[in-house]
């Protein structure tokens, strides 16, 4: 066998992943390390496999994802704070065609947000929303929010939360599971390739959902890092997610076609 | 026997050194790199190429989408 080169093996023939094209060439404004890209990454995957770019209408919350219209390339809206789900009500009843998402982190979605998170879920809109829960809120500087966990320091809670005053963390995701309008729900990570592959195939399955029409809506939680706000390098956020974030929020499908799965 | 060989090519002045791509390749490829990029982050490279098979791990996992990944057979 001769030697092989690089030049031998970077070709466009031998080509296997690049970057899809729905994501524009914009560098995205994340900290390094950050889960949100990658779950923009697979989102945008996911509506080019389907072949739905022409069709989709996305809409940013305010967050670090606030910006997700410069790096989503297809139709946007950013909503007011926690208003992603009314906002995506009101397109899809307009344009009941039209494939609707809400991209949303849990201050946006489980704090200011709550109201319109369930009722949206209540009514069985059909629409998909993706929730990336860091357990803080990143953009303004790593404040408690309502899934922030026992005993977690962010810049509010510098001692870790304290459950008697400051309250427990909120599990939105089983909580809106237990609504008769929604479809499937399921709670995901981006931090490893196997997770990826496995929460990519998470939200086609929610896409697919409302491309046939399914009686609800499908929600997709990714239990993601914000390593700027927890103060941790981006690798040693991720293992401390596995070993804090994955006991209290853990991951897998709590509801699908409808039916709860039953818990193990 | 036929071998599966295969490359990435990071863009380097995109990437943002986070590392995520360094443990997730199963063949310890990728290290990141002693220089700096225009922003000073310090980019992922192979620093071990021989031994990348084109698996897709490391540009699955990359938040950012810099790396594209290429695989042959010889
Ligand atoms: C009405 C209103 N209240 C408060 C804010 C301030 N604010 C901006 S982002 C944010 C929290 C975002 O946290 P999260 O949804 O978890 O997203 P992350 O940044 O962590 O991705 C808050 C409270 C605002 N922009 N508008
Ligand atoms: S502050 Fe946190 S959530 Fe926001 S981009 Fe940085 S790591 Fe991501």
């Amino acid at each position: 066998m001769s030697t092989i080169t690089l030049e031998d093996i970077i070709k466009p023939e031998n080509l296997v992943y690049k970057k899809t094209e729905l994501l524009t060439d914009n560098v995205m404004s994340y900290c390094p390390g950050c889960g949100h890209g990658t779950a923009h990454r697979i989102t945008m995957e996911v509506i080019e496999e389907f072949d739905l770019e022409e069709k989709t209408i996305g809409i940013a919350p305010v967050g670090c994802s606030v910006l997700a219209y410069e790096f989503m390339n297809i139709d946007m809206i950013q909503a007011a704070h926690g208003r992603a789900p009314a906002v995506a009500t009101g397109i899809k009843r307009v344009y009941p065609n039209k494939i609707v998402f809400s991209y949303q982190g849990d201050g946006d979605l489980a704090a200011i947000g709550t109201a319109e998170t369930i009722h949206a879920c209540n009514r069985g809109e059909r629409i998909v929303i993706i929730f990336i829960n860091n357990g803080i809120y990143g953009m303004t500087g790593g404040q408690m929010a309502p899934t922030t966990l026992p005993g977690m320091i962010s810049s509010t809670s510098p001692y870790g939360r304290v459950v008697e005053s400051m309250g427990n963390p909120l599990k939105i995701t089983e909580l809106v599971a237990q609504l008769p309008g929604t479809y499937f729900v399921t709670r995901q990570a981006v931090h490893t390739p196997a997770a990826v592959r496995r929460t990519k195939r998470a939200i086609k399955k929610a896409f697919e959902n409302q491309l046939t029409n399914k009686p609800g809506l499908s929600f997709v939680e990714i239990v993601s890092n914000c390593n700027s706000g927890w103060k941790m390098t981006p690798v040693d956020s991720n293992i401390w997610m596995e070993e804090n974030m994955f006991p209290y929020y853990p991951l897998g499908d709590i509801k699908v076609d409808g039916e709860l799965v039953k818990q193990k | 026997m036929a071998k599966i060989v295969g490359a990435i090519v990071v863009d380097e002045q995109k990437c943002k050194g986070c590392g995520i791509c360094v443990p997730a390749c199963p063949f310890a490829v990728i290290e990141l790199s002693e220089e700096v990029n225009g922003k000073g982050y310090h980019f992922a490279y192979m620093h071990y190429p021989e031994g990348c098979t084109g698996c897709m791990n490391c540009a699955i996992v990359c938040p950012d989408g810099v790396i594209t990944v290429y695989r042959t057979k010889v």
